[in-house]
């Protein structure tokens, strides 16, 4: 990998949308393969943002962005795709299409990605077993409640095994319980070597599981935390 | 290029309700036109070969023997056989004038009481240049009263006529056509200002723009081919009730409004080709939209 073998590298990255100020300045920071990341900040910080930067929706308004080697300012709008391909995001939103069912939304990468249809089917059914939808297969996001959608779009964000998982508020309405259970879900993708950001308000989360945390404050890159990288989830499930 | 799955919700928008409806009449008017344009061309064809290689000579009856105005038309005759440029010259006997007449007179005419002209019809060389104004003094020295009666000359005139009408024809359909590429850019726009949303998804994680173009284009190719199939049967149903009211009118003024194999076959393209047109109008404007985005 080129960059360093850097999954995101940004170095003096500034964001302004259209005329107004900008609200991401100076933002310097990298992420290794198989990295742990939890992007901290109170509301209107700059996390939206800058995910969006990380997930091709925009280019900065100046400073430089490397994504798997590739300096997004000189990548051709043919190979930007690809790239996204290999990035996996639960939007805070959701955004779920609500005429497809739960399965199809799944599907939705490994379809684009050209995946065959008998292949799609074993994995997404998996998936959604996985993480409690074995029975809502069929449900279209209109009738399942914000827990089961949130499930939905993280599987939907996963089911591709992407090299780089960003998630803005991805346990924002589940329980404890199936808080702890996603989370355990992003850190089997991460010990396959994907990097994990998960942009969060949960402060008791981010400290049950110690990882290391990008803080940001009016747009500007705070402090940057590296706590112990091992998870306590595992010796947790264990008990 | 027909997809069965879509991800974007393409059945329940604006496309789906309006474009075949529109689709429909245009090609409905361009089937019209379009035929109407064949069957002009096919009469031009049938009266230019039929009228272009011939005159007709006529002798005004003005003696009251029989013997004297044979004599004039063997003159008349003699005078089209010595002109360079004549293939045949035949007189017209007066049966086959009254034949002529019979569907104007009835059958009144045939009682030979009529001061009927003496026709000779003429057959010409392809592209012979005569000197009308010559022959016509040699024929008035040799059989007084002998006129001609050059249908070059009306011809041509109905020839422009009709080359005007065809070239509107042609217009209509070629209107119809960049209306319909208007229409599609127009409706699919609105259908992706509808799937927006979705749209981005389907970007975000990783779809190439061709991809969500083939959705919207093989939705577009399938709503026009409904509604261009729709159209034709219409004008197909107008064509053949027009054609059987024309029939009816059993008179010589109407050109045969008859269609060949070929003419029907132009006919079935057009939906097809409008369904295409329309399709690669959509595939187009969605690609051209998605470029704008990152």
């Amino acid at each position: 990998m080129d960059g360093g073998g850097y999954v995101v590298r940004f170095e003096n990255v500034g964001l302004r949308y259209g005329l107004g100020p900008e609200v991401l300045q100076d933002i310097s920071f990298s992420l290794t393969p198989g990295s742990f990341n939890f992007l901290l900040g109170p509301s209107g910080a700059g996390k939206s943002s800058l995910l969006k930067l990380m997930y091709l929706a925009m280019k900065p308004s100046r400073g430089l962005i490397t994504l798997f080697g590739h300096d997004i300012a000189i990548t051709g709008r043919r190979d930007l795709p690809a790239l996204r391909r290999r990035i996996g995001v639960v939007f805070q939103d959701f955004r779920l299409l609500p005429h497809l069912s739960a399965f199809d939304n799944v599907a939705l990468p490994l379809r684009v990605a050209g995946v065959k249809e008998n292949e799609v089917r074993k994995h997404v059914e998996e998936l959604l077993c996985w993480v409690g939808l074995k029975n809502h297969l069929d449900s279209r996001p209109p009738t399942m409640s914000g827990g089961q959608q949130q499930r939905v779009a993280i599987a939907r964000a996963v089911i591709a095994r992407p090299r780089l998982l960003l998630a803005d508020e991805p346990t924002g309405n589940v329980d404890d319980h199936m808080a702890l259970r996603l989370m355990h879900l992003f850190e089997e993708l991460n010990k396959l070597g994907a990097a994990i950001v998960i942009a969060t308000h949960n402060e008791s989360l981010v400290e049950r599981l110690g990882h290391r945390c990008i803080r940001l404050e009016n747009g500007q890159l705070e402090t940057e935390t590296v706590t112990p990288s091992v998870s306590r989830l595992d010796s947790e499930n264990a008990a | 290029m027909l997809t069965r799955r879509t991800d974007l919700q393409l059945e329940r928008d604006a496309l789906g309700r309006f474009l075949p409806w529109q689709i429909a009449f245009m090609v409905y008017l361009a089937a019209l036109a379009l035929a109407g344009a064949m069957v002009l061309n096919a009469t031009m064809a049938r009266w230019n070969k039929g009228i272009s290689g011939v005159l007709t000579v006529q002798i005004a009856p003005l003696e009251e023997n029989a013997q004297k105005e044979k004599k004039r038309i063997k003159a008349a005759l003699e005078v089209l056989g010595s002109t360079p440029g004549v293939i045949h010259a035949e007189s017209i006997g007066d049966d086959e004038i009254m034949a002529l007449l019979e569907p104007w007179l009835g059958s009144l005419g045939v009682a030979g009481d009529l001061p009927l002209p003496h026709l000779i019809d003429v057959e010409l060389e392809d592209g012979a240049n005569l000197d009308m104004a010559d022959l016509s003094r040699r024929l008035e020295a040799a059989a007084p009263g002998a006129s001609i009666d050059d249908h070059r000359i009306w011809l041509k005139k109905l020839i422009r006529l009709m080359e005007t009408v065809k070239g509107l024809a042609v217009l209509v359909v070629a209107l119809v056509c960049l209306v319909t590429v208007g229409t599609v850019a127009f409706t699919t726009r609105t259908g992706l200002a509808i799937h927006q949303d979705a749209i981005e998804v389907l970007h975000h994680i990783g779809a190439q723009d061709s991809y969500i173009a083939k959705q919207f284009a093989s939705r577009v190719l399938v709503l026009g081919l409904k509604g261009g199939g729709f159209g034709l049967a219409m004008a197909v149903a107008s064509l053949l009730g027009v054609g059987s009211l024309a029939s009816r009118m059993e008179t010589g003024v109407l050109p045969a409004i008859s269609l060949s194999a070929l003419h029907w076959a132009a006919l079935i393209a057009l939906p097809l080709a409008v369904a295409m047109v329309a399709m690669l109008t959509a595939r187009m404007t969605v690609t051209r939209s998605l470029n704008k985005m990152m």
